[in-house]
């Protein structure tokens, strides 16, 4: 296998034992997202030649003997949400193009400081608003199973970099699915902390209550060795948790589930669900019993509520966030031409600068909040938010994990869904109570559905703070995986993808 | 110049009862922003005092001051709130070029202080003013309106801002309805301002500076039908940036809603402006559709949960209401009632408490502050506790005074030099070679010699007539340059001419 096929655990142990230098990793990755990107388009910015400099530093330091983390001079491609000095943050949208952040985020200063060399920004839904990326202002991504093919969002870029090996590793964020659906729908790994985990400073925000920042990898370990350096109490993040984070990367490598208890949330299943996804699922429930887990079926009654909830809370909250692209300090401005006023130039910018996903939502949750309204929609929704966390805290007394496919399609083709918000918006059917809640969860690939042979996403979600049981499972589901395949995920998605 | 018709003030109160309503909005002096580490010096160069955080730049967060919520707590205590066991604060979204987030972060359905209540005094007629609330908020940044006849944004060619002061913590305290007041509104007004103002400097919390805007006071009046319980339509009146402005501009907004209440019509309700140059209220812009800020609590913060053990901490550390304070001072120093009102007003009282508590007589402090000193402020257009010299250096100018080191006169050029930053007084003296001459060779040399010069005036002196004496102290002093002790030198001739 050459080097960009390698696991991220692999390239970090090459670059420590001077096997190999970071160098040598980031230019073939560098070689092969020129190769491959007009293909995919995971990237909306390439950090080339900054990249081969981190990479020539993390060598020399090395060289010099000193003892860096099992990621340094690994390569990793970084959302486009999160702010990096240098280089345009856009969060895929027009208002922002060409804004250069004059600080880092709070994860890409761990990133950095963690020795690992950031390729560039990836490509995503406009403001993380999406389940394609076909909301992009720069252009859709592709799946590389299938370049016709959605490659799942809003982080479709993050995901579709890691199956396209554009990078062994790559940053995400998670307002409804945004990390996991993508993995699930590419056949790569991705978690979403538990809220309050890793820092949101510097996360460009769509809805504050539900964002988070995660990893997104090919493999368990990978996922964990990532989730490790970004996770952990940030000052600047007010709704960060002050508490160690959990021993994730202990947990990855465990890969044994014998003795936990697991449950299966009856509500997420059964019809609207795709056959192959169905079958994948309950063959890997079935693996996880044979490997001495207890499976329970759970009832959580409101999980029914939460796709609706959340189409409240988070338009809510992103209508607010998204108020401050109004062209007085950074950014588009439309129409500054000495004849309009502020607000005119406020509204011709807003108009030219959002993409219609955008327009939608902010319009719902400027409705939502709006006196006369408020009680019937943002409060029911808190309400509705506090019966799904009551269905989870009273689940997590039963069964340690919860268990249910990640999305209920393999990925569609692109333009399928595009004009029909609400189908889109089921893809994160599965993956928006996690968010309402704020416990941990994770989405690990589980072989392919027989019907079109593309990845099925296989979804684990644990009580907050207990992501290290994400990971215990995610392991074992690995595991399962690799027993019934005879060779590992990532070797089927050097087989299978460009 | 008005447009207005106004009802003769008298007239009106005899058909009507004001109710008042005052919001008044305090700047902390917390050393950094609401949310952010930033500076909150005032006057910075424009845009130099901001980060991330107070510019709302795309994925910053707010973290909030520990210290603005123990000055708002304290605040609250000396406004006999009750304090909130837990509570959020809220986004009340709006555009506006000097919001940087288009949303203020502020307090909505849950404020930190509420249901309090402070009493006032109106010569000698006391009225209970009830405090609705009391909140925590961020101030906005400014805009400079540039071109135009007006100043303000319509009409203007360009707008500049400053987002230093975006983020700057600030406590709106809201009364409720202020009933009873009658004709004495517009004085109670300014008499709870100034009581607001007065308390937030004893609690150390505020700079209380009107002209800066670190008080600012909104005042909404309406007019209630004499026996009737019906709360007539109100106005706000910004701008208001003095406590003269507000008694002012609330008897004005009275009887100009007088007038138009008299006549039939009905007043409306609105945003008006205090113009301090004509001295008239002018609305401001109209709102077609009452403003929908869209409310919800913050997501980027966690609650604000103060544990009792805490505000209690707090309750302790709550001065004296300063009314009553000044009252008990005034009874220590022994000053008349007009004495203590003049200090009062010129905000001596802490100075002329730490002068005293530093060795001076209270007569002494007083003269030195309310003369002198009162003076070289008002020339230079600061206040008393602006200026360079601090209550001990006034103490030690007195002590040299008493010690007959230097005269009056001699002190004036010590405090200019102190005023100048050449040192400390004694220094000063020293270094100058400022002290008076009271016992010395030179002295009897100088009495000598103007006996000598003046001999008719000695002699009408040696004949009993010591009232002549002045001419030869006089004398004395001139040629000692005022270094002398005028006692010392009226006893050396006294004791040389003796019958």
């Amino acid at each position: 296998m050459s080097l960009i096929h390698e696991s991220a655990e692999t390239l970090g142990a090459l670059i420590a034992s001077g096997d190999v230098s970071s160098r040598e990793v980031t230019q073939a990755h560098v070689d092969h997202i020129a190769a491959v990107e007009p293909d995919i388009h995971s990237y909306l910015y390439v950090d080339a030649e900054r990249a081969l400099a981190q990479a020539k530093a993390v060598d020399s330091r090395l060289a010099a003997g000193e003892k860096l983390g099992p990621l340094a001079g690994v390569p990793i491609a970084v959302k486009d949400v999160f702010t990096y000095v240098g280089a345009p943050t856009t969060c895929g949208s027009r208002i922002l193009e060409g804004w250069m952040p004059p600080y880092n985020a709070t994860v890409v200063d761990r990133i950095l400081g963690a020795g690992m060399v950031i390729l560039g920004k990836t490509n995503m839904d406009e403001f993380a608003m999406g389940s394609s990326t076909e909301n992009s202002a720069f252009g859709p991504t592709h799946n590389p199973w299938d370049l016709a093919r959605i490659p799942g969002g809003s982080g479709g870029g993050s995901a579709a970099a890691l199956a396209g090996f554009e990078a062994p590793l790559s940053l995400g964020s998670d307002t409804g699915g945004s990390i996991r659906q993508p993995a699930a729908v590419t056949g790569t790994v991705g978690v979403k902390p538990t809220y309050g985990g890793t820092s949101r400073y510097g996360l460009v925000a769509m809805a504050s209550s539900l964002d988070q920042p995660g990893p997104c990898a090919r493999t368990v370990t990978d996922a964990a060795l990532l989730h490790a350096v970004i996770a952990g109490y940030d000052p600047h993040d007010s709704t960060s948790i002050p508490a160690p984070a959990p021993d994730v990367v202990g947990a990855a490598r465990v890969r044994d589930v014998a003795g936990m208890r697991i449950g299966v949330v009856k509500e997420l299943g059964g019809e609207g669900y795709d056959p192959g996804v169905k079958q994948r699922f309950q063959e890997t429930v079935e693996a996880l019993a044979l490997a001495g887990a207890e499976i329970v079926e759970v009832s959580c009654p409101h999980f029914d509520l939460a796709l609706g909830a959340y189409y409240l809370i988070m338009p809510s909250e992103a209508s607010s966030n998204l108020a401050r692209f109004d062209a007085m300090r950074y950014g588009l401005r439309v129409g500054d031409d000495g004849n309009n006023s502020a607000e005119q130039v406020m509204r011709l910018t807003r108009r030219a600068g959002f993409g219609q996903e955008v327009k939608r939502r902010i319009i719902l949750g400027t409705y939502a909040l709006s006196s006369g309204y408020y009680d019937e929609y943002y409060g029911s929704a808190q309400k509705a938010r506090t019966l799904i966390i009551a269905d989870f805290t009273a689940a997590f007394e039963k069964v340690d994990v919860l268990v249910s496919p990640t999305t209920p399609t393999t990925a569609f083709k692109l333009g399928e869904r595009i004009n029909d918000p609400l189908a889109m918006y089921k893809a994160d059917l599965c993956t928006i109570p996690s968010n309402m809640a704020g416990n941990a969860s994770g989405s690990f690939p589980v072989g392919l559905a027989p019907e079109d042979g593309l990845p099925v996403g296989f979804q684990v979600m644990a009580p907050p703070m207990r992501d290290d049981l994400v990971y215990r499972v995610g392991g074992a589901v690995e595991s399962t995986l690799e027993d019934v395949w005879g060779h590992t995920m990532l070797a089927q998605l050097a087989k299978e993808t460009r | 110049m008005s447009y207005d018709d106004l009802m003769e003030y008298d007239e009106v109160m005899e058909r009507f009862d004001p109710v008042l309503g005052l919001e008044v909005h305090v700047e902390l002096n917390t050393a950094s922003k609401m949310f952010c580490s930033c500076s909150t010096g005032f006057g910075g160069e424009p845009n130099s005092q901001t980060c991330p955080v107070c510019l709302g730049l795309p994925g910053s967060l707010p973290v909030v001051n520990g210290k603005a919520v123990e000055s708002a707590i304290r605040i609250g205590l000396a406004l006999n709130c009750g304090i909130a066991t837990w509570c959020r604060f809220a986004r009340k979204n709006y555009f506006y070029p000097d919001m940087t987030k288009d949303f203020q972060t502020s307090q909505y359905d849950e404020p930190i202080c509420f249901d309090g209540h402070v009493e006032i005094d109106v010569d000698g007629e006391s009225f209970e003013i009830p405090i609705e609330r009391a909140h925590m908020e961020e101030d906005a940044g400014k805009s400079l309106h540039v071109g135009g006849a007006t100043g303000r944004i319509a009409g203007a060619d360009y707008s500049l801002l400053d987002y230093n002061r975006a983020g700057v913590p600030l406590i709106e305290i809201v009364t409720k309805p202020v009933y009873g007041t009658g004709a004495k509104a517009p004085e109670v007004a300014r008499a709870y301002v100034s009581f607001l103002r007065d308390m937030m400097k004893a609690l150390g919390v505020s700079d209380v500076r009107m002209e800066q805007g670190s008080l600012r006071c909104d005042a909404n009046v309406s007019l209630m039908p004499k026996g009737s319980t019906q709360l007539g339509t109100r106005t706000e009146t910004k701008n208001v940036n003095s406590l003269r402005s507000i008694e002012k501009a609330l008897r004005y907004e009275i009887c100009r809603q007088g007038a138009i209440l008299a006549s039939g019509g009905r007043v409306k309700q609105e945003t008006r402006h205090w113009l301090e140059v004509s001295g008239v209220t002018a609305p401001g812009r109209s709102k077609e559709q009452a403003e929908d800020y869209r409310y919800f609590p913050e997501p980027d913060l966690v609650p604000i949960a103060p544990s009792r053990e805490w505000v209690e901490e707090l309750r302790a550390t709550i001065p004296e209401v300063p009314a009553v304070r000044y009252e008990r001072l005034r009874g220590e120093w022994g000053y008349t009632e007009l004495e203590m009102q003049a200090v009062i007003a010129a905000q001596g009282v802490d100075l002329i408490a730490a002068t005293i508590e530093a060795g001076a007589s209270p007569q002494a402090a007083r003269k030195w502050w309310m003369s002198e000193l009162s003076r070289q402020a008002n020339a230079l257009g600061v206040d008393l506790e602006e200026l360079s010299i601090t209550a001990t250096q006034v103490a030690q100018v007195q002590a040299l005074i008493d010690e007959g080191a230097i005269n009056d006169k001699i002190a004036r050029t010590v405090i200019d030099a102190v005023l100048a930053g050449e040192g400390e007084p004694r220094q000063i003296v020293a270094a100058k070679g400022l002290a008076v001459v009271s016992d010395s060779s030179a002295l009897q040399e100088a009495v000598d010699a103007a006996i000598a010069e003046h001999a008719d005036v000695a002699d009408k002196i040696r004949e009993g007539k010591t009232a002549a004496v002045g001419a030869l102290i006089g004398s004395v002093m001139k040629s000692m340059k005022g270094q002398a002790d005028a006692s010392a030198v009226r006893e050396l001739i006294l004791g040389r001419l003796a019958p």
